[in-house]
């Protein structure tokens, strides 16, 4: 299809511009450039372990709480909240976690992922509610009420789960029983698997289901929806809205699960950020998001090492996410002819960065 | 003298609707002319293009005698052209003084603004509270923050699209004797209208607009209410049906089933305030193909949602065969979403019982080759069922519509202006597909806001007027029924 063709050339013309302009920008501040995007490499596909251990670690957050957001914007519904609902998974998965020594391997897990599930679920509800009972956008609220559960980790890992010698602003670590499995001699946890497999569930949702079809109708034309396909577009796109929530929580718990064992401040690099562009470089497809959450686990890994290696700020990569966004909007506002939803959220991941940083 | 304005020969066409087939239109210093017509007939695209929102596609516009081959709207407006749209354009979190800033290009200073905004409204007679919020301010206030944003902004033409369609008797008597003051003191007016009275009363000369030809213009006083309605509706039969009846046939045998039954019917104004429609009582029976006549916004459109179930009533009984096909007024945003393919806005309609839908799976190769029937049987020109619905001609999207709400065979239809904007092959097409799901069984409930449809159609016509519903008798000429249709203006 000429379609999806036209997708792959423009993100990877998308992609060399944005390596391009780092390479540029080091040049013209005086650093090595070559060296620099050399470690860039390295650090993100150089080694076995640099794939699986650097790349493919940071790369499941973004994945999953991405396919989350995809399915809230398909729908229409513009959650810009999801780090806040990442922490809140976190919390009620650490939680959960020092508790469930008790429980079997398997069933801890499944617990400390289900609580995980649920948290992000409830965290998102008053941003679902206000929509519902008072047309207050989603955007502003879920955005704002990533602050507060900012505040509140801040707020449980110097109090209730505080680590038991009291001193440092960090819980405990998790029950083995609770933490995810392994891919020996990695660091690579059992999480990539339940990204892949929520990319095929979603693919299939999207492409197969009654549901999937009526949620990209809420988002595509929510008046006909509505009129003639007698589809509840309001309930439609909450519903959305809530499982995005409930996913990006999920990520939370399998971050806690997977890579920390425990909860600390900044537990997330801005994960619940850079999954929006993560979600919409993918174009909201399920495949997309796979592709451009490993892109930017790669960028977000090699980013450490240019670092290390090459005395390079890590935020210069910032520069290549945001170059690589900027011409995929742009190439979809010129194929549709104007601004879209799409260029909108686009913005509001601006604001939402701008205000984080 | 030299008209202050003066648009010749304008055409403007929209994809395949073609909006204005050479208009001519003159507005005197110091005349207030009154512009009717029927909805669709191209009003509201001659002023904007007048307003420079719109550029004609063939065609000129002069502004006190000066050819003004690209005009716009900041032009126009430097030019002392102002337009009061029928939706209003204020922003609703500020309040009247800001929106009148915001229109007139004047200084937010609170309190010297305030003061401003204050005389004014006081001088030329529309006084508003400055700090009021326009969200809160009644739909007559709103209106006469327009008015007073116009004349803010200086304006010397006043182009005034229905600004009396939401105002009270009252408020309406003030409006025109707002515009009455204001073209005394040298200022020309285009009063946009459905209501004769208004138009018979206010205007000093009039032109009337039918399917973008100006069919009649000249002074008021030369004309009647029943000459401007004979123009507006039209007294030749309409292309598009061979054979159009000039009267009512008598309605078919009474024992047939009763498919459409409301009683005392009360709706609210669909996305509005107030009700639209009082105690309507209608029955349709199989076989029946009834057209309700009427103005815009006179009740009809919440009386075909009500019976299609898309609107709630306030109250009343409403028993209505299952299911039911609707065809809603806009293609392009209700009956189809242009961003999906063919195939799938045929899904889109589908209540859920369709072959193709399983335990709430898609059978995706089933549903496209229900498309794929559709297009051919339809005659619908497309690519393909995997086309975008945004690619097709207007036509053909309303075929799409048509097929996917008729071929399930519905016990009950109901199409809201079901051939808006389509030209005659694509119009004798769907009237050919009403007409054969009546002639089937089922109970056929249409509107349109062109009489001649309706009389082209209907076996038994209904007029809505002012909420209020009223049989035509059967035999009905065409000018008793305008006549019923205007009764309540």
């Amino acid at each position: 299809m000429s379609g999806r063709l036209q997708g792959w050339i423009v993100g990877a013309g998308a992609l060399a511009a944005g390596l391009a302009a780092l390479a540029l920008g080091l040049q013209l501040a005086g650093y090595d450039a070559a060296a620099a995007l050399g470690a860039l490499w390295s650090g993100a596909f150089g080694s076995w372990y640099a794939i699986t251990s650097a790349t493919l670690v940071r790369a499941v957050p973004l994945v999953v709480i991405g396919l989350g957001l995809a399915l809230a914007f398909r729908a229409g519904a513009f959650n810009i909240g999801a780090e806040g609902q990442f922490y809140a998974g976190a919390i009620a998965a650490t939680w959960l976690g020092l508790h469930a020594g008790s429980l079997p391997a398997p069933l801890a897990v499944a617990v400390v992922l289900s609580g995980a599930l649920l948290a992000g679920a409830l965290w998102v509800a008053v941003p679902v509610l206000l929509r519902v009972r008072y047309g207050v956008l989603e955007v502003i609220s879920t955005l704002l009420l990533n602050f507060v559960a900012e505040a509140t980790t801040s707020l449980v890992v110097q109090g209730p789960l505080q680590e038991s010698q009291g001193i440092y602003p960090q819980s405990d670590a998790i029950a083995a029983s609770a933490r995810l499995p392994m891919l020996p001699g990695t660091r690579l946890h059992g999480g990539i698997l339940l990204a892949l497999a929520g990319a095929v569930l979603l693919r299939h949702l999207f492409a197969r289901t009654l549901w999937g079809f009526q949620l990209r109708a809420v988002g595509l034309g929510p008046r006909a929806a509505a009129i003639s396909g007698r589809i509840d577009s309001r309930w439609m796109a909450a519903a959305a809205l809530a499982v995005s929530g409930a996913i990006a929580g999920l990520a939370g718990g399998i971050e806690v699960a997977g890579v920390s064992y425990a909860l600390f401040q900044n537990l997330s690099p801005g994960y619940g950020f850079t999954a929006i562009a993560v979600a919409l470089l993918g174009r909201l497809h399920p495949l997309g998001v796979l592709l451009a959450g490993l892109l930017f686990g790669a960028l977000e890994a090699g980013a450490g090492a240019m670092q290390r290696e090459a005395g390079v700020p890590a935020v210069a990569v910032y520069l290549v996410e945001a170059v690589v966004i900027l011409v995929v909007l742009l190439a979809e506002s010129v194929r549709r002819g104007g601004m879209t939803a799409l260029a909108a959220i686009g913005s509001a991941t601006g604001v939402a960065r701008g205000a984080r940083n | 003298m030299t008209p202050t304005l003066e648009l010749s020969g304008i055409q403007m066409r929209f994809g395949s609707v073609h909006a204005l087939r050479g208009a001519d239109f003159t507005l005197h210093t110091g005349e207030i002319h009154a512009l009717l017509g029927e909805n669709g007939a191209g009003k509201t695209t001659l002023m904007q293009v007048a307003s420079g929102l719109l550029r004609p596609d063939r065609g000129q516009l002069r502004v006190g005698g000066r050819a003004w081959p690209r005009l716009s709207p900041r032009a126009a407006r430097r030019l002392g052209i102002g337009m009061v749209h029928q939706h209003f354009t204020s922003v609703p979190a500020f309040n009247v003084a800001e929106n009148v800033a915001l229109a007139a290009g004047w200084p937010v200073a609170p309190g010297r603004l305030r003061r401003r905004v204050r005389e004014l409204g006081e001088r030329v007679g529309l006084p508003l509270d400055p700090d009021a919020r326009v969200e809160q301010l009644s739909v007559g206030l709103r209106q006469r923050l327009e008015m007073v944003k116009a004349l803010a902004a200086e304006a010397r033409i006043l182009l005034l699209d229905e600004p009396t369609a939401v105002l009270a008797p009252a408020e309406v008597e003030d409006l025109l004797r707002v515009i009455r003051r204001f073209t005394a003191t040298g200022g020309s007016a285009v009063l946009i209208t459905h209501k004769l009275d208004e138009a018979m009363a206010a205007a000093d000369r009039v032109t009337v607009l039918r399917r973008g030809e100006v069919v009649l213009t000249g002074p008021v006083a030369a004309q009647s209410a029943g000459t401007l309605a004979a123009a507006m509706i039209g007294e030749a039969a309409a292309p598009a049906d061979q054979n159009p009846p000039a009267t009512i046939s008598a309605p078919p045998a009474g024992d047939r089933s009763v498919l459409i039954r409301v009683e005392s019917l009360d709706v609210g104004r669909d996305g509005g305030i107030g009700i639209a429609l009082r105690g309507a009582s209608l029955v349709v029976r199989s076989g029946e193909m009834v057209g309700i006549a009427a103005v815009e916004g006179n009740g009809q459109r919440e009386l075909l949602r009500a019976v299609a179930g898309r609107i709630h009533p306030l109250r009343g009984v409403r028993e209505v065969a299952r299911p039911v096909g609707f065809i809603p007024e806009d293609r392009s945003t209700e009956g189809l979403i242009p961003a999906m393919s063919i195939t799938e806005n045929v899904v889109l309609g589908s209540p859920g019982s369709d072959p193709w839908i399983r335990g709430g799976a898609i059978d995706w190769r089933a549903a496209r080759a229900r498309a794929v029937t559709l297009l051919e049987e339809y005659a619908v020109t497309a690519p393909g069922p995997e086309a975008l619905a945004a690619t097709l001609s207007g036509g053909n999207q309303q075929r799409v519509v048509v097929a996917r709400e008729l071929s399930r065979r519905p016990p009950v239809v109901v199409a809201e202006n079901p051939t808006r904007g389509l030209d005659i092959r694509a119009t004798a097409a769907i009237h050919a597909r009403l007409r054969r799901a009546a002639a089937e069984g089922a109970a056929v409930l249409f509107h349109s806001s062109d009489l001649d449809e309706v009389l082209a159609l209907a076996t038994r016509v209904v007029v809505a007027s002012r909420g209020l519903l009223v049989e035509a008798p059967p035999g009905a000429t065409r000018e008793a029924i305008g006549a019923l249709m205007l009764a309540g203006s």
